[in-house]
């Protein structure tokens, strides 16, 4: 009598622990999840102003004429980057639905070939899913000869949906040195 | 709430109740949860006095202006591993410690579920942070980059960054072997008739306190490896460069560590809850209300993590949101407190250390709760976050909170263990040192964040001098007042006037039936529950 | 019974021990407080601040003023003898709701100010923050200006071989210089790990992020000179790069800001991230 019931009891411990290993696991798992959970919400809510990729099917938009918006760029170096960046333009005005295609220069400042990469930044967060870039350097890798500097292209479309109440949209790139 | 018969005499001629092993292997081999708890408990206890002095370190420089003792890189590496050791080496391990002795006499079981288990879940424990002290002596230094371990910073640490990420993934493991066994006790080895409802609040508060940890200490574990890929392996989870996202990070790791916050101190609420009634010779008050509260509390604890980041530039729905479920949480806090107020009033209510020490916690915790509002006010907090109002802020709720619920635990607790009283002069010389100490050393820290001062830095402008002298006199003091609780607790094990059963006049529940001290092994047969 | 006597003796003495702290620091004109600042968004968040402060001491003054009430009252030692009662529904659901009406109360106005912070519209200068170990850059994006703000404070000082000057630790080279009356956007970012720059005056701070870009904004209400620190922990001498503004009236700040744009080649876009920590220089 009393062995069967501290075998049950031993079966029951036994039980509980493999669920709660599990629990476990499943949540480390879930911690690996957020990652993509995270990238999700980024670009449903503009968390952190992250730019979705190359757009993949352009499709038509009205233009509206009737609205401007001020598009800033701003260029910046990470950790101090042997390079120039800049670019072409601090600012331009747009109608939203139209393309318009700008530059950023860069330059290699060392002597030897070098390999970027640009990273886009959007603010406010809320315009990022607003904002369409058809063409970019950021999309790739930019490899540059040593001392050799060039005019890259950016090529985007702001979308009309872009709530009323935002007026001026910063375009960032921060440039990496791979 | 309960009472056992006869159960305490039967055990001696039981053949399960052999003594303890002799020497050092009883320590190491020990699956007994009375063991285990008392290992638990002194290694909290030598860690508090490790981080304890971590901490005199820091306020030692910051007693002036300019750079006197330390070189800012090592002051950093303090205030890291001060964090690490208090919440992961002294906090979490004495609740655990608490958890081993009491859990298995208050619901009548004869021991932990899992007691091999058990011994692993403590032994990873030393060998974890000799691992994480012993960076300090690594080529680069000891990690100096904040226990919130953000990247990129943290990713700048040297040699010592893979050892301090190993040494969270032991810790991590030791909680949740410690997390499974207390959940596997108090659901399987309940005496028949201790329904849940009618389990002591110290047992409740736990087993909300094991899901948190089940729930999250793998979190920790899995963003701490991203960071070792991250470094070592090429993925960029935080680097911009390669497409990641240093503030996800911070989004993982407070998802984490928000209910970190209440893993150490849900056990306080219990502790307190334990202590009061005994002491106001009345029964808890609202007893049902408490166990919602607690489990509400937990549940909150998911959602409000980013009120740690209201700078880190989120949408303003996401500062909202957060914002009002972090207000939320006000309220099944606010109904403990009233609970433990109500349970006062109109009780016979006699003030031995213990219960001095349970209505500090109730004072100071609240007030550390205040703070805690204040700071939960998103466009308010753009003027708080990272300054001395936040340290002040978590060490009102971590020092007059989760570490006075210990030591009144331990005044109350310790006569049962050890069947001796303990030096009540001395205990009360000790409380009143410490709660004097801990507002000199904490409350100025409230105004110095108000004017303007950051935390985590070594020297400091001229106009927060004043305060910053102040706060380190208490720090010294109430570090050194330890040493009196030191004594006391070597003095009241060593010998010391006899402690009756019951030991204190209201003191009720199934613990309090069993001899002081109890056997070796206790309940070998169920007790029964009224 | 003597220990009660002790509890109750040493609540007041806590509670005097507290109140001299306020007193003591107000008579003696330390700060104790958070800046009123000289923005509207400086002082909505003061008055905030204030307001929930407020709340909470109204709230603590009842909670233990019951609560000491009961502990000199409630005693043994006065023969108090324990009820049994160990709940009531009615007080219970009261004190679930009354707090949540409080509640409500904090955070209509909250709501208000952080709306009011997030309309960066129509600003009509934008600086460009960069947060580097340990100093900041600062960009004027519209007219090619753009420096570095290093600690002016010279070694000898933190050293303690030299008498402090009055501002020490918040002292720079080239102070952050802004229009009163303007509304300026601040996009913060950073070059290496995340910094934070703030200026208590202006009433918040912002994370500087590298990859990433913030904004912010600000519109300073009278002339003057407001300081502030980085304020996330971003490595050695995070406590050593401090953020002075220097506010200036409209015509100044034009008459800068040329002489700025004149000799703009020879003082400004040094990409070197790594200078010693403290350089001496000319101090503001
Ligand atoms: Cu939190
Ligand atoms: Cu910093």
């Amino acid at each position: 009598m009393v062995e069967t019931r501290e075998a049950g009891l031993a079966a029951a411990n036994r039980r509980m622990v493999r669920r709660l290993l599990l629990v476990t696991a499943a949540m480390f798992g879930f911690g690996f999840a957020l990652v993509p959970l995270y990238d999700v919400l980024c670009q449903v809510t503009g968390l952190n102003g992250k730019t979705s990729g190359r757009v993949a099917v352009v499709e038509p938009m009205k233009v509206d004429e009737s609205r401007t918006v001020t598009v800033e760029f701003v260029a910046s170096l990470n950790l101090g980057a042997p390079w120039e960046f800049a670019p072409q333009v601090t600012r331009m005005q747009v109608h939203p639905g139209q393309f318009y295609q700008t530059h950023f220069w860069a330059k290699n400042l060392t002597n030897q070939p070098m390999t970027g990469q640009a990273i886009p930044s959007i603010s406010p967060g809320l315009a990022a899913s607003h904002f369409q870039k058809i063409e970019c350097f950021c999309f790739n890798h930019q490899r540059f000869q040593a001392g050799e500097g060039r005019q890259m292209p950016v090529t985007f479309r702001i979308d009309p949906e872009l709530p009323p109440d935002v007026r001026t949209v910063t375009l960032s790139y921060t440039f990496f040195q791979n | 709430m309960s009472t056992a018969s006869h159960t305490t005499d039967h055990a001696t001629d039981h053949d399960h109740d052999h003594g303890p092993a002799r020497g050092l292997s009883r320590w190491l081999l020990t699956t007994n949860h009375k063991d285990i708890g008392t290992l638990y408990l002194l290694f909290s206890l030598l860690m508090f006095f490790i981080g304890g002095a971590m901490a005199l370190v820091i306020r030692a420089e910051l007693f002036q202006p300019g750079l006197q003792i330390v070189d800012p890189y090592f002051f950093n590496q303090m205030t890291t591993l001060h964090a690490l050791v208090m919440i992961f080496g002294a906090v979490m391990p004495a609740f655990v410690g608490l958890a081993n002795w009491l859990l298995p006499m208050m619901v009548g079981a004869p021991d932990m579920a899992l007691p091999r288990m058990n011994n692993w879940s403590f032994w990873i424990m030393p060998f974890a942070f000799t691992l994480l002290l012993s960076t300090l002596f690594m080529p680069g230094g000891g990690p100096a980059g904040g226990w919130t371990l953000y990247p990129p910073l943290v990713l700048q640490t040297g040699s010592a960054f893979p050892f301090v990420i190993l040494a969270i993934h032991m810790m991590g493991a030791s909680s949740i072997m410690g997390a499974i066994n207390i959940i596997a006790t108090i659901l399987n080895l309940r005496a028949p008739g201790m329904t849940l409802m009618k389990m002591p609040l110290f047992v409740w508060t736990w087993l909300i306190t094991a899901f948190l940890l089940i729930a999250v200490m793998p979190v920790l574990a899995g963003t701490v490896t991203m960071l070792l890929t991250d470094k070592f392996f090429g993925t960029s989870f935080f680097s911009a460069a390669g497409g990641g996202d240093p503030v996800m990070f911070q989004h993982i790791f407070w998802f984490f560590g928000h209910p970190e916050v209440y893993i150490m101190i849900l056990p306080a609420f219990g502790v307190i809850s334990q202590i009061i009634p005994t002491f106001a010779r009345k029964p808890l008050f609202g007893y049902a209300s408490m166990v919602y509260a607690t489990a509400s509390i937990a549940f909150l604890s998911f959602i409000v993590w980013a009120h740690h980041m209201f700078t880190v530039g989120m949408p303003l729905a996401g500062e909202l949101f957060f914002m009002y479920a972090t207000m939320l949480i006000a309220v099944p806090t606010g109904v403990k407190v009233f609970n433990w107020v109500s349970t006062m009033w109109r009780g016979a209510m006699t003030f031995e250390t213990p219960m001095l020490f349970a209505i500090a916690f109730v004072i100071l915790f609240t007030i550390g709760g205040f703070s805690g509002l204040m700071l939960a006010i998103a466009p308010a907090d753009f003027q708080y976050q990272d300054t001395y109002f936040v340290v002040a802020h978590f060490h009102y709720v971590l020092v007059p909170g989760a570490v006075f619920s210990i030591m009144a635990a331990a005044y109350y607790w310790l006569p049962k263990w050890t069947g001796h009283m303990y030096n009540e002069k001395l205990g009360k010389l000790h409380f009143w040192l410490s709660v004097i100490g801990v507002n000199v050393l904490f409350f100025p820290q409230h105004f110095l964040g108000l004017a303007g001062m950051p935390r985590r830095i070594p020297d400091y402008a001229l106009q927060f001098t004043e305060f910053n002298m102040v706060s380190t006199v208490g720090a010294f003091l109430f570090g050194f007042s330890q040493l009196f609780f030191l004594y006391n607790v070597i003095q009241t094990i060593r010998g010391g006037a006899k402690a009756t059963d019951q030991v204190w006049e209201g003191a009720e529940g199934l613990e309090w039936t069993l001899s002081s001290p109890p056997p070796y092994h206790t309940f070998t047969t169920a007790p029964e529950i009224k | 019974m003597a220990t009660s006597r002790i509890a109750h003796g040493g609540g007041i003495a806590l509670g005097a021990a507290l109140s001299l702290a306020w007193s003591v620091g107000a008579h003696a004109d330390l700060t104790l407080n958070m800046p009123q600042g000289v923005t509207a968004i400086s002082h909505d968040v003061y008055h905030l601040h204030m307001l929930i402060f407020w709340i909470c001491v109204v709230i603590g003054v009842v909670v233990f003023g019951v609560m000491f009430w009961s502990i000199y009252h409630h005693r043994k030692s006065r023969g108090a003898v324990p009820a049994q009662f160990h709940e009531s529904t009615l007080v219970e659901v009261l004190w679930t709701i009354v707090p949540m009406m409080i509640l409500i109360g904090m955070a209509v106005p909250a709501t208000g100010t952080l709306v009011r912070m997030y309309d960066a519209r129509d600003a009509e200068l934008t600086i460009k923050v960069t947060g580097y170990q340990w100093r900041w850059q600062y960009d004027y994006l519209d007219d090619g200006v753009k420096f570095f703000s290093t600690l002016s404070t010279p070694q000898a000082q933190i050293r303690n071989l030299a008498p402090k000057g009055e501002h020490y630790l918040l002292e720079v080279d080239h102070p952050l210089v802004l229009p009163v009356g303007k509304k300026v956007r601040i996009l913060t970012t950073a070059a290496d790990v995340i910094h934070s720059w703030w200026v208590p005056e202006l009433g918040w701070k912002k994370d500087a992020i590298p990859g990433f870009i913030n904004e912010v904004w600000t519109q300073i209400e009278k002339p003057g000179i407001y300081r502030g620190q980085c304020a996330e922990l971003c490595g050695r001498d995070h406590g050593f790069m401090p953020i002075v503004v220097k506010a200036l009236p409209e015509a100044e700040f034009r008459q800068w800001l040329e002489q700025m744009k004149k000799d703009s080649t020879s003082q400004t876009a040094q990409n070197d991230s790594r200078a010693p920590i403290v350089p001496g220089g000319q101090t503001l």
